[in-house]
């Protein structure tokens, strides 16, 4: 049932990318300051939003799995923390890319960029920490633990931006300036629509991730009753 | 407009599709890794019963 839903969802999801793409590069006008560099912005916030719904589905599974001590919870957190890793990655790696065109360096220690990349890293050390321990039950207790402490960095993220006026643009999308239109709608309509897309692909991975350690368990029980039988 | 304003756009674009192509390959080698070590297992538990 699952693979059908992954299929389904793909289904969906690779045609809306690849129309995205071409709407991107070759219909959307360029920016008038900017150029045509700013097309990164595509890609650069829907991948962040992609990220920050996976980190705060880990948040969620995590109080979950803590309340009703179910495996089913911590598996949904570690495979939403996975993807959302793959995709915060795609946030900071196009965002050095950007401003090595828009500022001239690649990387500036201001508080939103410098917030991006220690929230990457705290998850990052949230799937060092799992494969640290071998026990499934402490593994979970510990990550569970940590995610909700984690999610902390993803809303300083979030806010960093209101926050710290530094280097990195300030809110633009009307959604977080209380409706003032700072950008072209079109654009921003156009960042939805890739947003979108982004989040149906970031629910393929989820789902598949989550199959995986479905199976882990199961090849783990098998191992245990295969000891047991010895 | 500066010809390293588009050079660095595709370079973007393409580190977002690269990337996500790359996790989509990892998730895809790991699924039949994990399906080879279960079948593997089952036939093992199979043989000792």
């Amino acid at each position: 049932m699952r693979r059908k839903i992954i299929l389904a969802l793909g289904a969906v999801a690779l045609p809306l990318l690849l129309r995205n793409l071409y709407v991107i590069m070759f219909l959307v006008p360029d920016e008038m300051e900017q150029g045509p560099i700013y097309r990164i912005f595509y890609y650069h916030l829907p991948a962040f939003f992609t990220a920050a719904l996976c980190y705060l589905t880990a948040m969620v599974t995590s109080i979950l799995y803590l309340v009703k001590k179910d495996q089913k919870y911590d598996a949904i957190a570690v495979s939403a923390t996975e993807t959302g890793l793959a995709f915060a990655a795609v946030n900071l790696i196009t965002g050095m890319i950007w401003g090595r065109i828009s500022w001239g360096i690649w990387w500036a220690w201001d508080p939103r960029l410098t917030w991006a990349l220690i929230c990457w890293l705290v998850y990052f050390g949230y799937l060092m920490l799992r494969s640290a321990i071998d026990d499934p039950t402490e593994r979970a207790k510990n990550s569970a633990v940590l995610s909700i402490f984690a999610s902390a960095s993803v809303a300083v993220t979030w806010k960093a931006i209101e926050w710290w006026r530094t280097q990195h643009p300030g809110p633009v999308l009307s959604i977080r300036t209380g409706g003032v239109q700072k950008i072209d709608p079109a654009m921003e309509q156009m960042l939805y629509v890739n947003t979108v897309a982004l989040l149906l692909l970031g629910l393929i991975f989820v789902l598949v991730r989550l199959r995986q350690e479905e199976v882990q368990r199961e090849i783990d029980a098998l191992r245990r009753y295969a000891h047991a039988m010895n | 407009m500066d010809e390293r304003n588009i050079t660095f756009m595709f370079y973007g674009l393409a580190v977002a599709w690269g990337l996500l192509a790359v996790y989509a390959v990892l998730l895809g080698l790991r699924d039949r890794d994990l399906t080879k070590q279960l079948d593997t297992l089952k036939r093992m538990v199979e043989e000792k019963k």
